[in-house]
């Protein structure tokens, strides 16, 4: 009964039917299935298989960014259990993502902030055209260890360092990493500002996350 | 009869319209622009200023069809009408706005200087297929935030031929107005011999955003032509049905051109986009694709049913170097934007989505184009009886080499490419040096450059562009100019 139900929440998953995930996870509840379980034994291997499907081509972004919805939902079901019996996740990561000051082009940092809360990161997604101050508050409100910033104007790039220089005058520099994206954005302008990482998308922006946090727990 | 390629039937053309024109009434389109709410309420629409949200009513829709311009002229600058905004007219520009150029040495990407746009322009006044300038790559050897108006102040100072631009900034599109102003010769002129238009860009879905709906209402005000470049990305920014996408693309531009009217009746805006179908696999925005250049089509085809100038960006490709997906893409949508009949073609020489510049793809890309001007024209009877007098007259002879009727037709019937169509036989092109397309094209960029004759730029006027963009460079810390080619010593 109690793998019947994980197995059927992996099933939702791999269909990409966010509804029957939901229900599936409020189903495993109620039968008494602890929320780590459904967590380890059901959506954790059902994105995998989503995933493995898109890297082999079988499978392309709607897919993924469809079951990423599903298991967000789900998320949202069971944080509340979790916290109720004083368990918490070993979350990836806390980032903070949003497109510069002045620039309103959002399509590929939501990509990278989809795909980041997929892979287990807690992310606060701040929108466009976010002011300088809002990401360095945020971080600060949310103990983030992990700032994303996203240019993809040659006008606006300055201020994804407007936002580093803002964050190390805070003097929250130590405890954050920052990457940085978009069009424009290079590796060697990533160096310039003195940001700890540049990704392409969405996929390497994830390792990238992942290495750079996994420094940052290293070094606290 | 000129050939035309009909996306959609007449009774979906219609459906279209009408939905277009429901999604304006709700959800209604987010205007993040004070001066545009306040010129929507005024004339009627219903405006929710906590969500910055405007409903607006048919009749508003209708009033502002009646009274935008339908057709109109961008000139030369030396004040001849170059480019003909209406009907079936086809005409072609660069891709604009490249964040890098392709370097033929290297073969790779590279952030471009001031002597390689220059080297653009001076390429696409040899180049007859191209009818218009743009400003096509943002110079990484000045401040940032003059990478707008900077392309323009170089672009002036060596053009003949229309120039579509676009600001980055609202402040920067008055230095780039005072500059055009100063080339025209006063404003009144300007607006009666328009020698620019610029690109304004809502974002999908349904939203004007502070930027560009200022550039619109600034634009119209000043009487210079804006394009609305609707980009509905199918997908991921607007729904994957392309009828759909089509439907976004008209409330987008039926807004733009509601407020380009509010700001003055009878501005002259074109019906124009940019829209892609989104890569699934890759997350991109390909412009290379299939249905992008159907989005395109259909677009264009709902424009004309309104009466529109059209516009659209196409003839791009989505390749990183000058190779068979280059050619293939760029050659695809370029015939097809011809058959449409859309005004104004956007991207020639464009690669990498809209990344990349490179002067080898253009050349090659004007080849396309000239074939597709041909295209066009269609096939005509040309003599009558059509052929019966010929054949009368050689009977059963191969002789049409020597006839006199082949040398009075043939520059009109065939399209003559240039050298880099390679049409030689093998051993030809063995003793040639065995060449690929792009080294040939690397070959005509040089020879073309070279033979470009210095536009009749008065010395006086060309001090005061300098003094213009020195004065908004000098706002953002930057108080020399890199030096003007052939004009300034380095
Ligand atoms: C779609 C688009 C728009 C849409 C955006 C819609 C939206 N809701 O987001 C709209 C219409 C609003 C728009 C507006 C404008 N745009 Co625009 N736009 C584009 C376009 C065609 C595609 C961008 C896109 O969404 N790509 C798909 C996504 C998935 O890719 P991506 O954004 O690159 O993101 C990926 C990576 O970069 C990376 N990444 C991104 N962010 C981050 C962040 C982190 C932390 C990491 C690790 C990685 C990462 O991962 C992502 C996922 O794979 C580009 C062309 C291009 N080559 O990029 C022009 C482009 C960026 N725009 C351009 C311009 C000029 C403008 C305008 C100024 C035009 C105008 N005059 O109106 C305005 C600016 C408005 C403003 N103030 O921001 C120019 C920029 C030129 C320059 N020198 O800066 C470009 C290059 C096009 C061109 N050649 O003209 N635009």
């Amino acid at each position: 009964m109690c793998s019947e139900l994980l197995a059927q929440i992996v099933a939702s998953l791999v269909a990409g039917d966010p509804d029957a995930t939901v229900d599936g996870t409020r189903q495993a509840l109620a039968a008494g299935i602890e929320p780590l379980a459904i967590i380890d034994g059901g959506l954790v291997p059902g994105m995998r298989i989503v995933g493995e499907k898109y890297s082999t081509g079988e499978y392309f972004l709607p897919n993924l960014i469809v079951s990423a919805s599903g298991m967000k939902q789900a998320m949202a079901i069971l944080v509340p259990e979790l916290k109720a019996r004083r368990q918490h996740l070993t979350s990836s990561g806390t980032v903070v993502i949003g497109t510069v000051r002045g620039d309103i082009h959002e399509i590929g940092k939501s990509l990278v902030a989809t795909m980041l809360a997929a892979n287990g990161f807690e992310v606060h997604d701040l929108g466009v055209d976010v002011p300088t101050d809002a990401f360095v508050a945020r971080v600060k409100e949310a103990g983030a260890n992990l700032v994303g910033l996203s240019a993809l104007l040659t006008t606006t790039m300055h201020g994804q360092k407007d936002v580093i220089d803002a964050l190390t005058k805070a003097g929250l520099r130590a405890q954050v990493k920052v990457m940085v994206g978009g069009a424009p954005v290079t590796r060697k302008w990533a160096d310039d500002i003195g940001a700890d990482g540049w990704a392409q998308d969405a996929v390497a922006a994830v390792d990238l996350a992942t290495r750079l946090v996994a420094h940052v727990q290293q070094v606290v | 009869m000129r050939p035309t390629l009909r996306m959609l039937s007449e009774s979906l053309v219609e459906q279209i319209i009408a939905e277009g024109m429901a999604l304006l009434r709700d959800p209604g389109v987010r205007v993040h622009n004070e001066e545009a709410r306040r010129l929507l309420a005024e004339a009627g629409a219903d405006v929710d200023a906590v969500r910055l949200i405007a409903r607006i009513p048919e009749t508003i829709v209708r009033q502002a069809l009646e009274t935008t311009a339908h057709e109109f002229d961008l000139f030369t600058l030396d004040g001849r009408p170059a480019v003909h905004y209406g009907g079936d007219e086809v005409h072609f520009d660069p891709g604009s706005a490249a964040l890098s150029i392709l370097d033929p040495e290297t073969n790779r990407q590279r952030v471009p200087l001031t002597a390689d746009f220059v080297r653009l322009v001076k390429l696409v006044e040899q180049l007859p297929q191209i009818d218009a300038q743009s400003t096509a790559m943002v110079c990484g050897d000045v401040v940032p935030e003059i990478g707008d108006l900077y392309r323009l102040y170089l672009a002036l100072n060596y053009i003949r031929k229309p120039i579509v631009t676009g600001a980055f900034r609202t402040d920067t599109w008055w230095t780039m107005k005072e500059m055009l102003v100063a080339v025209a010769g006063g404003e009144a002129a300007l607006a009666a011999r328009p020698i620019a238009v610029f690109d304004v860009c809502p974002s999908p879905p349904l939203l004007w955003s502070d930027l560009t709906c200022q550039n619109l209402i600034d634009c119209a005000r000043a009487g210079i032509p804006a394009e609305l470049v609707s980009m509905p990305l199918a997908g991921a920014t607007a729904p994957v049905t392309l009828a759909a996408a089509v439907v976004q693309h008209t409330a987008e531009c039926l807004s733009g051109i509601v407020i380009g009217q509010l700001a003055r009746p009878g501005a002259r805006v074109v019906w124009g986009g940019s829209p892609a179908a989104f890569d699934m696999r890759e997350g991109t925005t390909p412009m290379g694709d299939v249905a992008t250049w159907m989005i395109d089509c259909a677009y264009a085809q709902v424009g004309k049913r309104l009466g529109l100038p059209t516009h659209a960006y196409l003839g791009m490709s989505d390749a990183k170097i000058i190779d068979a997906q280059c050619g293939m893409e760029s050659a695809g949508g370029t015939l097809l934007g011809a058959l449409a009949g859309i005004n104004m073609i956007s991207g020639a020489g464009m690669m990498d989505f809209e990344s990349c510049q490179s002067l080898e793809k253009l050349v090659i890309d004007a080849e396309i184009i000239g074939m597709a001007k041909r295209l066009v024209r269609g096939i005509e009877p040309r003599d009558e009886p059509i052929a019966l007098s010929l054949f009368r007259k050689l009977g059963h002879r191969a002789d049409y080499l020597a006839e006199p009727h082949t040398l009075k037709w043939f520059r009109k019937e065939l399209y003559l490419p240039s050298p880099v169509i390679d049409r030689a036989t093998t051993d030809g092109w063995l003793r040639k040096g065995a060449t690929t397309a792009a080294e040939r094209a690397a070959e005509r960029v040089g020879s073309l450059v070279a033979s470009y004759q210095p536009s009749p730029v008065p010395p006086e006027l060309r001090a005061e562009l300098r003094a213009i963009t020195t004065r908004a460079a000098r706002k953002f810390g930057m108080t020399a100019l890199p030096p003007l080619p052939d004009f300034e010593r380095v």
